[in-house]
């Protein structure tokens, strides 16, 4: 019974998304305040009914309904409670089903704060937004149906996938989703203004706090599934440039540059048609990053499973949605008024700047991530095309945005000085260098290019305090009047260091981790020794424990750090019986920035194993540094002129420099 | 300053980061790509030693020889031709005798000398390079993809 009522929840959402995407269209060009006001009322009914339908497929999970087929293949009535839960999304079925409950949730949420939209933008974007939905209820009920029922039902299911029986998976895909699925506002504020042909500052007031709350759970999304990567594949890496990867990293990227030309946009009135195409394209990356996790294209733990009809249905909705957008905006961009103008030095040709390297590197991860595909389909060979590549094109053009980035918040708006602004950055610069002489000084010459990265991460770092330095007057005027000045600065200016600031410590955490981290791969008997980095860890023995569905050999170690003993590491693999699966479970210690990091491979036939230790220097900083980031977002998410649903138009020229800035 | 002469400036430097980025692109596509090969490919192809390659196909059976320091010796079939694989380091977890495998490495005239050893991710999915392999060399069931539930309308 639940089953059906959740098929049949999904059916009237479909219904609803039907209706939402003509009524307000027609509304708005007719100018009929009722059938506009109908989208608000459709778009939460829309939220009810997907909340609903989610809501009875957690049901069948929880209870281990095995009469339902994807709970069967990918449940186990002995699997934790939390894993019951989250496996809801972790097979293809569920995560459209999340991916189509979140879109629900920004579309309720565009019909609840945007209370002081003009009535026809609002109607239109909601109508925009309910194509994007229909047409997923569409791919879910046609292709992709969860609540398909087996008969008979079996007595157990087949469990789920053990490398995704994991805390990450309740995070991370949530996370990614809100953060894929949230620049679908973007999008649809695009699509609506390039309906009514008409656009203004106040429309990137209205956009920005949507792709900002987009762009930061994307940001720990991606995050997250770094880490998570990390710890579970047993190889210490934290980003092997995978296609399943990359798919993420396209929309962050062109995200990150919406967000930065939609400040010009709201502040200058400039940039107008490249802000819209980059909205078009932000949510057009989301939608391929979909099609190529989702239809099985790649083959990855993130593929669930191969049905070429699923393909072929993402595919049309991709061609349907970016064709038609981007037809749209050849069509009507023209007709959109040109903005004020800027010289080439000033705070908006830094933007300008920002968005150029974004999106030309977003373009290489694109050519990395697709030429492989398009090679294949056109001559059938095949390459791959991996960490190198990236290296040699992301890395030049990250590392002159980054060299670039300091500047940029300390640039006037329409006509900078650009030797001022060098003169103020000699501090931060002064630090950048002496991280390089240190850097050399503690690493030596093992790699040369590493220590100008340290530099380069402690220049952007010293550069984000220093701009919040000069607009405080920190050093240079009296305490209180700095107090007030700090008390009155924006909080988008103190997220836009912050959220810098955070980048560089991922840098930093990369460089370090990535150039002097070490490694040991060895075979040990027990009672043995082996040391890495002023670590000694040494084999106590193997014992076995077992796990609610799994029987688990762990291993135990005990570590000296410089002669003293600091802790055991245990790490383990587990052999789930319901799939004969090995997983690999990483024991991680932290010490400060840095970690141990251990697993196991096969034990040999002389009763030793074989293990991986790595020490990973800085390692921690990568993550953290997303997290900075995040929070520098969330910081400038609630300022005042820019909270959801409350815009009112800047005033011209009048801020005085130090209120001007809200990157 | 003339909107003119701005948009020049712009487009032109647009256009200079763009080749920029071009020129970095072709550069690492020529140096760094990686082309994959079955063991059939190798035998026909005659690639001039220390080529990089992927190769995938099954391990063979009764081929692994497992030596001391983590040194590992196995060869890899698609049926019609074999190469044999040193490999010095762990292998993942799945790597068996008979399964699916993909090795990246240099081809040297006794076979190829791996640097990294993928094998297949969980019991219902094999790479898609080994699929694609073995049905070239005529080796392909498609009862071997595994999974095959009784799904009702």
């Amino acid at each position: 019974m639940i089953p059906e009522l959740g098929h049949y929840a999904l059916v009237l959402a479909l219904a609803l998304g039907l209706i939402q995407s003509v009524v307000p269209v027609i509304g708005a060009c007719v100018r009929d305040g009722a059938l506009m006001r109908l989208a608000s009322t459709t778009a939460i009914a829309q939220f009810a009914f997907v909340a609903l339908s989610f809501a009875a497929l957690t049901t069948c999970y929880v209870t281990s309904d095995f009469s339902v087929a994807t709970v069967y293949e990918n449940s186990h009535s002995m699997m934790p409670l939390i894993y019951k839960f989250t496996s809801v999304w972790g097979n293809h079925e569920g995560s459209m089903l999340l991916w189509v409950l979140i879109l629900s949730v920004f579309g309720a949420g565009v019909a609840l704060f945007g209370g002081n939209l003009p009535e026809t933008l609002k109607a239109n974007v909601l109508a925009v937004q309910s194509w994007i939905a229909s047409a997923f209820y569409l791919f879910i009920l046609l292709t992709s149906n969860p609540f398909l029922r087996l008969t008979p039902a079996p007595f157990e299911g087949r469990d789920l996938n053990p490398l995704l029986q994991d805390p990450g998976l309740a995070i991370h895909p949530p996370l990614l989703y809100l953060g894929y699925v949230g620049f679908s506002i973007a999008f649809s504020f695009a699509i609506a203004a390039l309906i009514e042909g008409r656009i203004d500052a106040a429309w990137a007031r209205w956009v920005r706090p949507w792709t900002l709350a987009a762009w930061m759970f994307l940001t720990l999304g991606i995050a997250m599934g770094s880490y998570w990567a990390y710890y579970t594949l047993g190889w210490g890496g934290f980003w092997f440039w995978d296609p399943v990867e990359n798919a993420s990293l396209m929309p962050w990227l062109a995200g990150t540059a919406l967000l930065h030309s939609a400040v010009v946009m709201e502040k200058r009135d400039a940039l107008k048609v490249w802000t819209i195409l980059l909205a078009i394209l932000a949510f057009s990356l989301s939608l391929i990053g979909t099609f190529l996790v989702r239809s099985g294209v790649l083959t990855s733990v993130h593929s669930f499973a191969n049905d070429p009809r699923r393909g072929v249905f993402i595919l049309a909705i991709l061609v349907l949605f970016i064709g038609g957008a981007l037809t749209l905006f050849a069509w009507r961009a023209p007709m959109l008024k040109q903005g004020g103008l800027f010289a080439p030095i000033s705070r908006e040709g830094a933007l300008v700047f920002n968005n150029l390297f974004l999106t030309t590197a977003c373009l290489t991860v694109f050519v990395g991530t697709l030429y492989p595909l398009a090679l294949e389909a056109l001559t059938g060979a095949k390459i791959s095309v991996g960490g190198p590549f990236f290296n040699l094109t992301f890395g030049p053009l990250v590392i002159a945005l980054m060299f670039a980035m300091p500047f940029g918040p300390l640039l006037a708006w329409k006509r900078g000085d650009i030797l001022g602004v060098t003169q103020r950055l000699m501090t931060a610069f002064g630090a950048g260098l002496a991280a390089i002489a240190i850097a050399f000084l503690i690493a030596g010459r093992q790699s040369v290019l590493a220590p100008f990265g340290v530099g380069l991460a402690f220049f952007v770092m010293a550069g984000a305090i220093t701009d919040l330095v000069e607009r405080i007057g920190l050093f240079r005027s009296p305490l209180a009047i700095v107090r007030q000045r700090a008390a009155g600065l924006p909080r988008s200016t103190w997220g836009t260091a912050i959220a810098h600031f955070g980048l560089a410590v991922s840098m930093l955490g990369i460089v370090c981790a990535g150039t002097w981290g070490t490694e040991r791969i060895v075979a040990l008997k027990p009672g043995q020794t082996v040391s890495l980095s002023g670590y000694e860890l040494s084999f106590d023995g193997l014992h076995q424990t077992r796990g609610p569905n799994y029987i688990a050999q762990v291993a135990r170690f005990s570590v000296r750090g410089g002669g003293v003993a600091i802790g055991t590491m245990e790490p383990s693999r587990r052999t789930f019986a319901s799939r004969q699966t090995t997983t690999n479970e990483a024991a991680l210690m932290i010490r400060g920035p840095n970690q141990l990091y251990l697993s196991l491979g096969d034990v040999n036939d002389d009763g030793s194993i074989a293990i991986r230790l790595y020490y990973k220097p800085m390692v921690m900083l990568i993550w953290l540094g997303a997290v900075i980031m995040m929070l520098g977002g969330a910081l400038s998410l609630s300022d005042r002129r820019l909270r959801v649903g409350a815009p009112r138009p800047g005033k011209k020229s009048a801020a005085k420099p130090a209120l001007q800035a809200a990157e | 300053m003339t909107r003119r002469q701005r948009r020049l400036i712009l487009i032109g430097g647009s256009l200079g980061v763009l080749a920029f980025a071009v020129g970095l692109v072709l550069n690492a596509l020529s140096g760094s790509i990686v082309f994959f090969n079955s063991p059939t490919d190798v035998a026909e192809k005659h690639l001039a030693p220390g080529t990089r390659i992927r190769l995938g196909g099954l391990v063979k059976m009764g081929s692994v020889q497992r030596g001391g320091d983590l040194r590992i010796r196995f060869v890899v079939t698609d049926g019609k031709s074999d190469l044999p694989v040193r490999y010095q380091g762990i292998v993942p977890d799945l790597f068996r005798e008979g399964q699916g495998v993909v090795a990246e490495g240099k081809i040297e005239p006794d076979g190829l000398v791996a640097d990294t050893v993928l094998a297949k991710h969980d019991e219902r999915y094999m790479p898609r390079e080994v699929v694609d392999a073995l049905k070239k060399a005529g080796r392909w069931k498609e009862s071997d993809s595994g999974f095959a539930g009784e799904k009702m309308k």
